[in-house]
């Protein structure tokens, strides 16, 4: 006797969080079924592997349905469909759009296309993730990224008031939307060692100081593109590194202060002009596309490497580009003050973020 | 003109995108009552337009406003070709034509297409202003107000309860019409929804005519049914019971409202002087049409009365007359008096399940009828006689059956067919019932005002504790005040055996009542009607169920109707056979709620007995279960007897300790039974359906010591031993009941869940014997129940109240089978406390009942426990256990082994409910009351019918994904038109009818669904003590009664 249909409705839907997971990560049916099992449910609940069977499918079934209304949420909220409490609804959509750190290492910076979804079944074999959810979680990326790619005001805002997600993920959204746009690399093995909780906060400084929104909180996408004058400013700079006096004056400033408080002095003073022209050339090259999306490839190869190999702690990093920063407002010859200050407080806070094993 | 309908359209959102070019929608709106159709403008390029219509005003007869749905259609226009519609919302505009009820429906409604489903939302604002009519002939009943629910309804006090009343109305099925072949199925659904909504409409409206004429002004216990004929037609037929209601003004603080405030009184239609001066009866012209028995053209073969008899009653065990005392005269009196006010009804029949306390003096026992008709073709829809007549049939049947068990009424009383192919079963079933005459008549109400207003506060807060505790002083006061402590102490009276013990109409046990000792009862009671609220119960009841099936060769016509004639008289011996066995199994004496469903389908015959059992103080404890061999000297088979006989009698000391069934043991003396010392044990052979002689031999001895005896002479009666043991008892914290409320629990939490459960199985590659049957619909069933104590075991401890399970044969080798009922879950905590009051209600009782033969141990009638009542729950486990003989040591392990699992769900639903939801909740459920919170209006009666059907069948998910989606569609809907209604509660609802087809080579399926329900406002009790007093207001104020401001 096979049961050709088998349904449960509740007034109030149903939701096992449990099965939701296992639902979200990709599982089929019987995949589900046979992790349940695994659990020892059957033996807390006394139940049968028929039972489990049709309980799973019952709520992969109601998961289906919601999951139209999950690709916009505010749907979820005022539809009259199902009946779910607020609370479960909150959860229903801050675990659909909740993402796997490994899945979003890989597509960080690549362009939210369908080539890049055609690569979905390498990303699945290489992380270990179902191809099923990483193209739910690729959807969302994408879904999240056309929804407030031309939207004004803040991005963060406007990620929580049209996904109704939790500040923390409307934020990790906002850097996966931010890192999309501007394709920054992420994925070169230097950049390995790199999390995305790294990225994220680098690109909230961005956000924060280099974007169109950083000055003018009331054009369109001020918060996904990189201020275009501000970039072609940052060319002034390079007077920093081009003026061998000013170069010069710069770096005996720093010595002085630095002095007897940082361990890698003589390193430091070795390695100075290095380093500043490492700086200041990507500051200028900036306005180049290509030299927006090596950015990061950029900070590791001619900052972070050079002091790892000269055993540069963290703290001798930040006394650096601290005293490096403030050195250069006490030349007179160097007028960029504003510029010199909105381009070093993030590429230094983006530094300290960085640095680390 | 009596009226005017007044609609406005706000807006709509999240339409569906129905111009693929611009993924937009032009959208716009029809707004049509009757023949007047009104028509928004068209609101361009938007999914969520706005367009803050006028106000469209309907001119109408208020006979439409009753009969006709509004219907608002959405459609998409389109320049070139013809507008595509979106879907419709259909609304019954019932609840504003009276005035206690809505008085506006405002809000969101689910835009619904019979193909596509739910699609998108409209917000409409309804008005009527309704003119006042003072014409008499008027075929409108505007006013009368409708429950669903089989009591009398929470915030209402019944005046007189007036009886039955029933109507049938006959018309073609779209469906079936020529026009049917051209048209698509879309508008083939519509025309059907349509046309049922219509005859709802007119159903309703013409019971209401009958309601006045009976000078009453609801109806209550409203159950309103389809029939599917097929090409013969449609029927839409309801039966209710009809009352004067009064509105009590306060049903929070009821104990305060002492005054028998006759000002209260307000029946506006009694004002009327009735033209018709049939006043005293129900008569109408279209009743007396039901008794001329036009000989119907098609074949009808009634099962006979005699079977039915046969197979009912023995079982049923009810005990025979009164030889008591007192009681005798008495006891004439009372049947003189409710004769007086009986018989000038055609059928003292109510619908009622629950009854104000002292409405129910006597209980008979079950008394049912069925009837196999041939379906014809109904010629004139007009004049139904045909079906009116057939029902009069099993209506008489019934009228007669309780005539024989001393009764003269029938309670719980219900209707129901089973329809394939061109055959039908009709049945009706109910109990038989002595009631008392004085609700029953206008007359002598003013003595008895007083004792129902002091009775309902028992009554009303069954589910509190504090209700429970408050009740039993109260109820000895009235009853005393009724007269009947005597003969009927309120415990055990509606156990008392109403028929004459030396006329007993069948062979019974009979034996003195254990509570009162003054008069006699049945060993077993089945009833169709709830436990009532004074009943004295040991421990906590469970589900029972019979399940059965026949296989039945397939044949034609009158050949058919004839062979399932023959097949029904065993079909229901077996079931009562073994609801029997289970209730013994059980260790239970007494079955409630009752209700036996038989199915016809193409080749078998399915019949399913759900029921709740309970252990009724009043009656003897049962006897166990005996096994006897047919071969004694074979010694193997000996052992396997004997084996067989272990597990029985352990499987009945597990479930006395499950079900908490501790009676006191009353020492044999105390009985003080006239009656000889009871023999060993009494027998019961299988086979022997109909010759009652040898039944009576054997019947002769009695007594409680009787054990029940099972004779394996064939392997079948081995096969039903065996299937009396596996059914599995739920698993720890569960409990299922299909009566409102469950003995032994009564401290419901407010977390509720409704749900509805539909497996539909194939009996493919089996080979098709009634023992393979019989397997498989039990696994069925079995598997069914396991699933949802799984899906719902983060409610536990819970119950599952008013389990309702249908079964339906769609075709050949499949069958269905639908659930509907509501979990609660329940303090654990408290309940230990409180369930030790019904024991410790009983030994007081039995102490005082006793007080000549002072034998009963004294410190049973001291219980230390009553001093201290709010001790900690194991030490009333341990106090309640030693009275009860179970071991307390025992019984706090069980305890301490579920509870953390219990306290760790519980920490998961106690999320903090979450910031900017728009959607008000509504809760559903199929009981009469919401745990935890009061009814404080009712809004007037949900009754849709919805049809979905799809083309895609694969696509949508295959049958279950279809089905699923429709269901929640159809909660969907009804929770809108609540939440419209300003309700925020749906009370008595009831899934009436769920037929689903599918045509998977075609990738077709379609399905019809009926539901209906009260809708209500409740406020939870919590606020209510907050804000107090606020609705009474309005109402107390003796004129303005109607308008109640909430």
């Amino acid at each position: 006797m096979t049961n050709d249909l088998d349904i449960f409705v509740g007034n109030t839907t149903l939701i096992d969080e449990e099965v939701y997971q296992l639902w979200l990560d990709g599982y089929s049916v019987s995949d589900a079924v046979s992790l349940r099992l695994r659990s020892g449910i059957l033996e807390q609940t006394g139940a049968t592997v028929d039972v489990l069977q049709s309980d799973t499918m019952d709520h992969y079934r109601t998961f289906h349905m919601l999951e139209r209304l999950l690709h916009t949420p505010s749907k979820l909220i005022h539809q009259l469909h199902f009946q779910i409490p607020p609370s479960r609804q909150a959860m229903l959509i801050e675990r659909y759009y909740a993402f796997d750190e490994a899945f979003v290492r890989e597509v960080l910076g690549k362009k939210l296309s369908k080539g890049t979804k055609k690569d979905l079944d390498d990303v699945s074999s290489k992380t270990g993730i179902t191809l099923k959810s990483c193209r739910r979680q690729f959807d969302n990326f994408k879904r999240v990224f056309k929804v407030v790619e031309e939207m004004r005001g803040s991005l963060v805002e406007n990620i929580q008031q049209h996904f109704l997600l939790s500040d923390r993920l409307a934020r990790d959204y906002a850097a996966i939307v931010f890192f999309a746009n501007s394709r920054f690399e992420t994925g070169k093995k230097k950049l390995q060692f790199l999390t995305f909780e790294d990225f994220a906060y680098c690109a909230e400084q961005m956000i924060q100081n280099w974007t169109l929104g950083a000055v003018d909180s009331n054009v369109d996408d001020m918060d996904v593109d990189l201020d275009k004058e501000f970039l072609q400013e940052l060319k002034e700079l390079k007077v920093l590194i081009a003026d061998k006096d000013l170069l010069d004056l710069h770096k005996s400033l720093v010595c002085t202060s630095l002095r007897g408080k940082i361990s890698v002095y003589n390193e430091m003073e070795a390695n100075f002009k290095n380093l500043s022209r490492a700086l200041v050339n990507m500051a200028s090259k900036l306005i180049h596309t290509k030299d927006v999306r090596d950015f990061f490839i950029d900070l590791v190869e001619k900052f972070i490497e050079p002091c790892k190999s000269d055993k540069w702690t963290l703290n001798d990093v930040r006394l650096f580009l601290t005293q490096y920063t403030t050195s250069a407002h006490t030349l007179d010859a160097f007028r960029h003050q504003a510029l010199w200050d909105r381009y070093m407080s993030t590429i230094k806070s983006c530094l300290l973020k960085m640095y680390h094993d | 003109m009596p009226g005017k309908l007044k609609v406005k359209i706000v807006a709509g959102r999240h339409l569906p995108v129905m111009d693929r070019a611009s993924d937009l929608t032009d959208a716009f709106v029809e707004v049509k009552f009757g023949n007047t159709t009104f028509k928004t403008d068209v609101y361009p390029k938007s999914l969520n337009p706005q367009w803050n219509s006028e106000w469209f005003k309907f001119e109408v007869d208020d006979e439409d406003l009753q009969d006709e749905p509004l219907q608002i259609t959405v459609l998409d226009h389109d320049t070139y070709s013809a507008n595509d519609a979106i879907g419709k919302v259909y609304i019954d505009i019932d609840p504003l034509l009276y005035s206690e009820a809505a008085t506006v429906i405002s809000g969101w409604f689910p835009i619904y297409d019979t193909i596509h489903g739910i699609r998108g939302e409209i917000n409409v604002v309804v008005k009527v202003d309704l003119f006042n009519d003072l014409n008499r002939f008027r075929q409108s009943s505007c006013g009368v107000k409708f429950f669903c629910t089989t009591s009398i309804p929470k915030c209402y006090r019944a005046v007189v309860i007036h009886g039955f009343v029933e109507e049938l109305v006959v018309n073609e099925d779209p469906e079936y019409q020529w026009i049917d072949r051209i048209r698509t199925p879309r508008a083939s659904n519509e025309a059907r929804q349509r046309l049922i909504s219509l005859m709802s409409g007119e159903l309703q409206r013409k019971i209401g005519l009958k309601v006045l004429e009976m000078r009453g002004n609801a109806v209550v216990g409203y159950l309103q049914c389809f029939d599917l004929e097929g090409e013969s037609g449609l029927v839409v037929r309801a039966i209710g019971t009809v009352c004067t209601l009064d509105k009590i003004s306060n049903t929070a603080f009821l104990p305060a409202c002492n005054s028998p405030s006759k000002e209260m009184k307000e029946i506006p239609f009694n004002e009327d002087p009735n033209p018709n001066t049939h006043s005293s009866g129900p008569s109408t012209p279209l009743k007396n049409q039901t008794y001329s028995f036009s000989p119907s053209k098609s074949y009808s073969r009634q099962s006979s009365s005699s079977d039915t008899d046969l197979s009912l009653t023995p079982k049923t065990g009810m005990g025979s007359g009164s030889a008591g005392k007192e009681g005798g005269p008495f006891k004439a009196l009372l049947r003189q008096q409710t004769q007086t006010a009986l018989e000038q009804r055609e059928f003292p029949f109510f619908t009622l399940t629950a009854f104000p306390p002292g409405f129910l003096v006597h209980v008979g026992g079950v008394v049912s009828a069925r009837s196999v008709k041939l379906l014809d073709r109904i010629h004139n829809p007009d004049e139904p006689e045909t079906r009116d007549a057939w029902w009069a049939e099993i209506r008489q049947e019934i009228k007669s059956h309780a005539k024989a068990l001393g009764c003269h009424a029938v309670v719980g009383y219900s209707e129901s067919t089973s329809i394939c192919e061109e055959v039908c079963i009709l049945s009706a079933s109910g109990t038989a019932a002595v009631l008392n005459p004085r609700f029953l008549q206008d007359g002598t109400m003013e003595g008895c005002l007083e004792q129902r207003l002091s009775w309902q506060p028992g009554f009303f807060s069954i589910g509190s504790e504090k209700g429970e505790v408050d009740f039993f002083p109260q109820n000895q006061d009235s009853s005393s005040l009724l007269g009947l402590e005597e003969t009927s102490p309120p415990g055990c009276g509606f156990c008392h055996i109403p028929y004459d013990e030396l006329n007993m109409p069948f062979p019974a046990h009979l034996i003195y009542c254990y509570n009162c000792r003054k008069q006699k009862v049945p060993d077993v009671l089945f009833t169709t009607i709830d436990l009532p609220a004074e009943a004295m119960v040991i421990g906590k009841g469970c589900l029972i169920q019979a399940r059965l099936c026949r296989l039945k060769k397939k044949a034609q016509a009158e050949a058919n109707a004839t062979s399932i004639s023959n097949l029904l008289p065993f079909m229901e011996y077996e079931v009562h056979t073994q609801l029997m066995n289970k209730l013994k199994l059980k260790g239970m004496n007494a079955l409630f709620g009752l209700r036996i469903q038989i199915t016809v389908g193409e080749n078998m015959l399915m019949g399913l007995a759900s029921a709740t059992g309970v252990y009724l103080t009043a009656l003897p404890t049962p006897g166990g279960i005996q096994i006897a061999g047919k071969t004694p000297n074979d010694g193997a088979y000996e052992q396997h007897v004997s084996h067989m006989q272990k597990k029985i009698n352990d499987t009945i000391a597990k479930n006395k300790e499950l079900y908490e069934i501790n009676p006191p043991e009353i020492p044999e003396e105390i009985i003080g039974s006239p009656f000889p010392e009871p023999r060993q044990r009494s027998r019961l052979l299988r086979s022997q359906s109909e010759s009652s002689d040898e039944v009576m031999e054997l019947d002769l001895s009695h007594g409680k010591k009787d054990a029940f005896v099972l004779e394996i002479d064939d392997t079948d009666a081995m096969e039903d031993v065996h299937s009396l043991l596996t059914d599995v008892p739920p698993p720890p914290g569960f409990y299922s009941c299909n009566t409102e409320i469950m003995p032994g629990i009564n401290n419901w939490t407010s977390d509720i869940q409704m749900f509805t459960s539909v497996r539909v199985s194939r009996l493919s590659n089996i080979n098709l014997t009634n023992q393979t049957l019989n397997k498989n619909f039990n696994d069925l069933c079995e598997n069914l129940l396991k699933s949802l104590y799984f899906k719902l075991r983060s409610m536990i401890p819970c119950c599952l109240c008013h389990v309702n399970f249908t079964v339906a044969l769609p075709e050949d080798e499949v069958i269905q089978v639908t659930v509907t009922a509501v979990a609660i879950t329940f303090d654990k905590h408290q309940a230990l406390q409180t369930s030790r009051v019904p024991v410790e209600k009983t030994l007081q009782r039995a102490s005082t009942d006793n007080e000549e033969q002072l034998q009963f141990p004294l410190e049973l009638c001291s219980d230390p426990l009553v001093s201290q009542p709010f001790s900690p729950a194991k030490e009333v486990l341990e106090n309640a256990s030693s009275h009860t003989g179970v071991p307390a040591a025992q019984r706090a392990a069980s305890l301490d082994k579920a509870s953390p699992l219990a306290e760790g769900h519980l920490r998961h639903r106690s999320v903090p409910s979450c910031t900017n939801s728009t959607v008000s909740v509504v809760k559903m459920t199929p009981l009469s009351f919401i745990p935890g919170a009061k009814i404080t209006k009712y809004l007037g009666i949900i009754n849709m019918f919805f049809i979905r059907e799809t083309t895609s069948l694969r696509e949508e998910g295959g049958v279950s994904g279809f089905l699923h989606a429709f269901i929640a569609e159809v909660f969907a809907m009804v929770r809108a038109h609540v939440a419209a209604l300003g309700g925020n509660a749906v009370v008595s609802y009831i899934m009436k009818q769920c037929v689903f087809m599918e045509n998977p080579n075609k990738n077709q399926a379609q399905c019809l669904i009926n539901v209906s329900g009260d809708a209500v406002i409740v406020v939870r009790e919590s606020e209510l003590e907050m804000v107090p007093v606020q609705p009474s207001t309005a109402v107390s104020q003796p004129a303005s009664a109607g308008d109640v401001t909430t």
